[in-house]
């Protein structure tokens, strides 16, 4: 069952195709990595489906039903790169303003919000002013009224700036615990570990296109490159074969990519044939790192100003 | 409008409730009045206990006596048998503040008089005494020149002009002097208005956009709710201010005359003293109220706050949501939208002395003038097509300009680091979408 279903997405400003015919579909609660070099379109994409963007072309369906930006804000939750609060207005009032922007009436949001700050331990921070925390405190404030109102889609942009490894687990464990609830979760970010560690599904976009579309593990197979790490108890010394060629030693390792037309097994038969004891065996997949870095190295590191003409 | 509303109250509540708000709306005018009943409180106290005055009248200017009707100069007594010199080193232990010395002198080139004191006496105290002396002097002189004081009297003229104008609805007494003030002090007032809190509209966006809430804020609302909101919340806590003002004059009023009972009878009497050519100011001024149009001034200047402040307050909106950095960045971008209130004020400076010159006539018709220039012709009753006129020009220009700023509003808020210009302004301004 999709949540979201993004069809041929345009968005074109004066100097650039900001998004240029993206479409993707969400299924409930999965968690999907939004990536992208800086400038790729992201925030426009994004801007786009929370509704502070009309879109030139396409369709954004939401929970089945076309988007309507005015009526579907309860919906979703949005916490941009771009983020503040107001330094000047204590956190409880904050919180409960900006739920109740979201729809909520006021003495639902004020349970609410009493309930995150019990959950996040921030109770003696009600009458505190935004200016008096620190970032990191700041952040899980931000987060908290990301989250307060229960939107169906949270969108996170580099949720995890400025948190400390402490935080970053908190939030991180409560962005498992939504997905499980049944929330989907849009997370952008630059940092790679974390989309491998977290996203079930991603997107990368580059140049306002959408460039790659898939599963962690099914973008993983599609850029593996056979390359394979053989533990030994002791390096051997002599190794002529025409199966795989050695590209790095390690320890008492090997990382070898097996040559094309052949398989791992052929691999280990020659060194059973060799009478050489492997000590362990293993694939070694892609980071999606590499992958990122692959797919949009080449390209100018920044988008070029372009006419459009549409 | 739920949303609207909710974002008007937070604009509205967290300034109101804000310690520098209570400070200054509270705060200054107490200062100010206070300052003023301090001064009033003193001049009284002084005259209260005018002490004992002695005069040593060797001339004989009053024959021994002063009419009562013609001074007010309380506690005085008439020395007889002493000097200058003589009566210096005694009226202190006799109980006097002050004695009045007048000594012989021709009754044409009079000289010498002096006021002993043991500390300076006040300026109206001292302008009392002169005036019963020159008019006794005068009195004086009408009787050597064997003229008959009373045919004196009937003789002397002094006359005033009234200016009728001439309406349908009949003929009006207009005062020049007092539709001056009134027209002038209409039009600074919303000069100052349109400015003060155009500024405060401006600050509240830059905040939003430099704490970049705005993007938050924004996935919630429409920009043009936001902004709207901002507007009128803002609107509401400067009609809060004056609500505090105005009822704070009036009970300080209440305070004062409960205080000082004697205040009124105080200022009357000095009235009555005053020379001739001012002595029925109180009662022109009170005229000249009279003949202005007071249900319209008030309406018009309901009004005009009303429509000057929206435009304004969404042009300043503009740029606040342009500004990416600092203040002196805000500075330059404001210069722009200073010009026309400031063109609006000079042309008011002029239309008050002359309210139905050509340069007036424009100045109260422009939008973006219109709100300063009409409030400083509105007491000389401009015809009612100008007022009808101004006012539909100055709902079209607000109509305008919101359309026009929400655009900009819109893009600028969700700019960062990027200084941008008029020039783009106005592009995004006139972006179709």
């Amino acid at each position: 069952m999709s949540l979201l279903e993004v069809k041929n997405l345009k968005k074109y400003f004066a100097t650039q195709k900001a998004v240029d015919d993206i479409s993707f579909t969400l299924n409930k609660g999965s968690i999907f990595g939004l990536l992208g070099p800086n400038g790729a379109g992201k925030t426009t994409l994004i801007r786009m489906i929370t509704g502070i963007f009309y879109p030139d072309e396409g369709s954004i369906l939401l929970d089945g039903k076309k988007f309507d930006a005015e009526n579907d804000v309860g919906l979703i939750g949005y916490m941009p790169e771009e983020r503040g609060l107001y330094k000047k207005m204590k956190i409880g009032e904050q919180a409960v303003y900006l739920a109740q922007l979201k729809g909520l009436s006021k003495s639902e949001a004020t349970q609410k919000v009493k309930q995150w700050f019990i959950k996040f331990e921030m109770q003696s921070w009600w009458n505190k002013k935004v200016e008096d925390l620190s970032k990191g405190m700041g952040q899980k404030l931000q987060f908290v009224t990301t989250v307060l109102h229960e939107p169906k889609l949270i969108i996170l942009d580099e949720p995890f700036s400025g948190l400390d490894p402490v935080n970053s687990n908190l939030i991180k464990d409560e962005i498992y615990h939504l997905a499980q609830k049944g929330a989907t979760i849009i997370f952008s970010t630059h940092r790679m570990e974390q989309v491998e560690e977290i996203c079930d599904h991603i997107i990368l976009v580059n140049k306002g296109k959408k460039i790659l579309d898939g599963t962690v593990a099914a973008v993983k197979q599609q850029f593996k490159e056979n390359i394979y790490r053989i533990g030994f108890e002791e390096i051997p010394a002599m190794l002529s074969p025409q199966y795989f060629e050695i590209i790095g030693k390690k320890d008492n390792s090997l990382v070898i990519k097996i040559n094309n037309g052949f398989r791992s097994n052929d691999v280990l038969q020659y060194f059973i044939q060799q009478n050489i004891n492997v000590a362990s065996f293993n694939e070694m997949l892609p980071s999606l790192n590499d992958i990122f870095i692959k797919l949009v190295e080449g390209t100018p590191l920044t988008r070029q100003f372009q006419s459009v003409t549409a | 409008m739920k949303k609207i509303w909710l974002v008007i109250q937070r604009e509205y509540l967290t300034r109101v409730k804000k310690r520098s708000f209570l400070l200054l709306t509270i705060l200054v005018p107490l200062i100010i009045i206070g300052f003023y009943a301090a001064i009033i409180a003193i001049s009284i106290s002084g005259n209260s206990s005018s002490q004992k005055m002695a005069i040593v009248d060797e001339a004989n200017l009053f024959n021994g006596k002063i009419d009562k009707s013609k001074s007010d100069l309380s506690d005085y007594t008439f020395i007889q048998n002493e000097t200058e010199t003589s009566f210096k080193e005694k009226y202190k232990d006799r109980g006097y503040s002050s004695f009045l010395y007048i000594p012989k002198f021709n009754i044409d080139t009079p000289a010498g008089l002096k006021i002993h004191s043991q500390s300076a006496i006040s300026l109206s105290e001292k302008s009392k005494i002169e005036g019963l002396i020159n008019k006794a002097i005068e009195e004086k002189r009408l009787i050597t020149a064997q003229i008959d004081p009373a045919k004196y009297k009937a003789i002397n003229s002094d006359i005033s002009i009234d200016n009728a104008i001439d309406s349908e609805k009949g003929e009006k007494k207009a005062v020049a002097g007092v539709a001056y003030a009134v027209s002038f002090a209409a039009g600074i007032l919303i000069y100052m208005i349109l400015i003060i809190y155009g500024m405060m509209v401006m600050r509240g966006v830059m905040e939003e956009k430099m704490n970049r809430i705005a993007e938050v804020v924004v996935s919630s609302v429409k920009p043009f709710q936001l902004m709207l909101g901002k507007i009128i919340g803002i609107g509401g806590v400067g009609l809060t201010q004056f609500i505090i003002w105005l009822v704070l004059m009036f009970l300080l009023q209440i305070i004062v005359t409960a205080l000082f009972p004697g205040l009124s009878h105080q200022v009357a009497t000095m009235q009555a003293s005053q020379q001739v050519g001012q002595q029925n100011m109180m009662q022109l001024v009170s005229e000249g109220i009279k003949s202005l149009p007071v249900g319209l001034m008030v309406f018009c200047f309901l009004f005009y706050f009303l429509g000057g402040y929206l435009i304004y307050a969404s042009l300043f909106a503009a740029v606040g949501s342009a500004v990416s950095e600092d203040q002196q960045e805000a500075q330059q971008l404001t210069f722009p939208i200073m010009m026309p209130i400031i063109l609006g004020f000079v042309i008011m400076t002029k239309a008050v002395n002359d309210p139905n010159s050509g340069l007036a006539l424009f100045g109260s018709l422009f939008p973006l003038t219109s709100p300063v220039v009409m409030m400083g012709r509105i007491a000389y009753s401009p015809p009612a097509w100008q007022i009808i006129l101004s006012m539909l020009l100055l709902i079209l220009g607000f109509l305008f300009f919101t359309w026009l700023t929400a655009k900009i509003y819109r893009t600028g808020i969700l700019m960062y680091g990027k200084k941008i210009t008029w020039k783009e302004m106005v592009k995004w301004a006139f972006r179709k979408g």
